[in-house]
């Protein structure tokens, strides 16, 4: 009998956090538009508002925003990569530097190509080196495709440390701003403590692109993230996200099944180097310089590890993944050289206590809430024996 | 060869343009064995036929080969007046073959529903663009695929599982998803490996209806099958395969009759026969007609 009583709230709990997306899904539409864009407004404005607690005390919080849009942005790359279609791509900074070199070349050879210009030629050229990569290794299965991968990102690092043409280890400086608008000022919130003042000493101009603000980029970045995630969503529900999702879950069989996989393989890799790249070019942007020291293969361990902390496959888990892997290590900057000791642990307690990420897919959760009902289940089967 | 001698036994006389698929003197080796040997017979538009034979036989190769797994290491497999020659297996299924697997393959992380709609997307053609910008293909191809998988999971009973996860299916009823999603291809031939493999009988019943069903409904199937009854209580052909070899090829009636089938069922050693009590009946079966 008791096991039923302790049984039955278990169940209970359950149901109610199951209660929360149901009473999502059930809201009506326009309420969810508003919600949403209420939600985007928040984002947009979360570097004005520097909220205690969560801005940064010792680098700018601007700055470190736009970090975190865009490590977002390569992690919604990387997920279509590796959460989607399974593939394992251990060289994703190659993507990102092909971008950012992309950017800092013409750029700099001419400065008069459009910044949007620009940018249609870096994520041109990174889709393309991802078709080049991926032609001849998507035959390859698994542990081949993450040792050519991982090969890929430290052959574009060193072609960019060995080139003159790259300007070798000097790398490049001056690498051209997006246009700016200089349209308004907008004052931003401090905090003494818990208590907030509008400080008009320290605004941010909408939109000028410059070197101390990092504000205006982190807008742009999180206004392309956006497009990303709506493109992402259109692309899951539809016969590419199922084809990426069968192709993951089992190969022969969706071959058999009329899925050509090599192709939807190749499509995915696209589409990562394609938004890699794209992050790339904001990046040697909002820099203004780089150099081949950027893109050290540390970078794609970092990505890698935004994926799978944040839950691969879930394109807002992988979001918050960056977020972590952006952002802890700049928020606890105090603590210097521990910061990343902490930052290690952390990434190791997550890895023990939610190795599907911090927000798994929608299979891991219901394979979950499967487990659990059983359990309950089964509970309430003992408790009526007994 | 094969073929002429058996022609006059399976009764009618089919016609060429009867034939959907015709195996021709298909050889399958690896390494030194020799997994199929010369296995010529053809399947008929709008039949089942029945493909069976001892553990063994080769009656999955036969299969593989004929689906595209495997090319064949000589002969070759023309379907539909088409050799298949060195095509791509999602090529295959294009031209009309779908096929289930005897250990069930399944998207086990994706819903039932989701899982026949990867089978109808095989004829679909709408790729990012379309996705991207739900253009009309995009548009018109999801509410066809919706029709057809609604459809499918309908006909096998699974309408109210549409929206579990596969995996989390019952055996049964992921023997029956798998074929739901091999019909959603809109395949001419359907080939099933041993469906009612771990079914009881009452199950095995309900599957055979449903193949009656399915090729009423005008499809052809190939049904490899271990259970002796069910094969021959719901085919119009059999082909027996015994080491490789075809030992003989013709109506129900006839096979059941043949002393080299009776032979070949008759000569499964102790020890499987002691681990499948389905064979050991179906023997005790065989033994009562002789």
């Amino acid at each position: 009998m008791s096991t039923t009583s302790q049984s039955a709230p278990a169940g209970r709990t359950a149901g109610a956090r199951r209660g929360l997306g149901e009473r999502w899904s059930a809201l009506p539409r326009p309420v969810k538009v508003v919600l949403w864009v209420a939600l985007a407004l928040l984002f947009y404005a979360l570097p004005l508002l520097n909220p205690p607690l969560l801005s940064t005390p010792d680098s700018d919080f601007g700055s470190v925003m736009f970090l975190v849009a865009a490590y977002g942005l390569v992690a919604l790359g990387l997920n279509i990569v590796l959460g989607y279609a399974g593939l394992l791509d251990l060289g994703y900074v190659g993507f990102f530097a092909v971008g950012a070199y992309t950017v800092a070349v013409v750029g700099t050879m001419s400065g008069r190509v459009p910044f949007v210009v620009l940018l249609v030629l870096a994520v041109t050229v990174s889709t393309a080196s991802g078709l080049l990569l991926g032609w001849p290794t998507l035959r390859v299965r698994g542990d081949y495709l993450a040792i050519v991968t991982l090969g890929f990102g430290e052959i574009i690092r060193l072609v960019a440390l060995n080139s003159e043409f790259l300007n070798q280890a000097r790398g490049f400086t001056g690498i051209p701003r997006p246009p700016s608008i200089a349209l308004f000022e907008v004052p931003q919130l401090q905090w003494d403590g818990w208590v907030s003042y509008v400080d008009f000493g320290n605004t941010s101009t909408f939109l000028e692109f410059g070197l101390l603000d990092g504000i205006p980029y982190y807008w742009l970045a999180l206004t392309v993230i956006i497009l990303v995630l709506i493109g992402d969503v259109l692309l899951q529900d539809s016969r590419v996200g199922r084809a990426w999702e069968a192709t993951r879950e089992d190969e022969e069989a969706a071959e058999l099944n009329g899925v050509p996989t090599f192709r939807f393989k190749l499509l995915a890799f696209a589409m990562g180097a394609f938004i890699g790249g794209l992050s790339g070019g904001l990046f040697a942007s909002r820099q203004g310089a780089i150099n081949p020291e950027t893109f050290i293969i540390q970078l794609s361990i970092l990505f890698l590890a935004a994926v799978v902390v944040g839950g691969q496959g879930n394109r807002w888990g992988v979001l918050v993944g960056a977020a972590v892997v952006a952002y802890l290590p700049e928020r606890f900057r105090e603590f210097a050289e521990f910061r990343v000791l902490v930052f290690g642990l952390l990434l190791l307690l997550l890895a023990n206590f939610r190795p599907q990420g911090v927000l798994p897919p929608r299979r891991a959760r219901r394979a979950k809430r499967v487990n659990e009902q059983l359990q309950t289940l089964e509970g309430t089967e003992e408790g009526a024996r007994a | 060869m094969p073929d002429t001698t058996t022609a006059p036994g399976a009764g009618t006389a089919p016609g060429e343009h009867d034939v959907l698929l015709r195996m021709e003197e298909v050889t399958m080796r690896f390494g030194g064995v020799v997994a199929l040997d010369r296995v010529s017979f053809d399947i008929r538009r709008g039949e089942i036929l029945g493909l069976i034979g001892p553990n063994g036989a080769g009656k999955t190769t036969c299969f593989n080969a004929l689906t595209g797994v495997y090319p064949p290491t000589q002969g070759r497999v023309v379907f539909d007046g088409q050799p298949l020659g060195r095509r791509k297996r999602y090529q295959i299924n294009r031209l009309g073959i779908a096929r289930t697997f005897q250990n069930i393959r399944l998207f086990g992380n994706m819903t039932a529903r989701e899982n026949v709609l990867v089978g109808a997307d095989s004829h679909h053609r709408s790729g990012v663009l379309s996705a991207l910008f739900r253009l009309p293909r995009h548009r018109r191809e999801t509410a066809e695929g919706d029709r057809l998988a609604d459809e499918l999971l309908e006909l096998m009973d699974l309408g109210h599982r549409a929206d579990d996860l596969a995996r989390n299916l019952s055996y049964g009823e992921q023997r029956r998803l798998e074929i739901a999603r091999a019909l959603a291809t809109r395949p001419k031939l359907l080939c099933l490996d041993e469906p009612a493999a771990g079914f009881n009988p009452v199950e095995k019943q309900r599957l055979m209806d449903l193949i009656r069903r399915v090729r009423d409904l005008g499809n052809t199937v190939l049904l490899i099958e271990h259970d002796m009854r069910l094969v021959m209580g719901v085919t119009d052909r059999i082909v027996v395969l015994e080491f490789g070899k075809k030992i003989a090829e013709g109506s129900p009636a006839q096979v059941r009759d043949d002393p080299a089938v009776i032979a070949a069922y008759l000569g499964v050693d102790e020890e499987e026969t002691a681990d499948d009590p389905g064979t050991a009946a179906e023997i005790d079966d065989l033994r009562g007609e002789l």
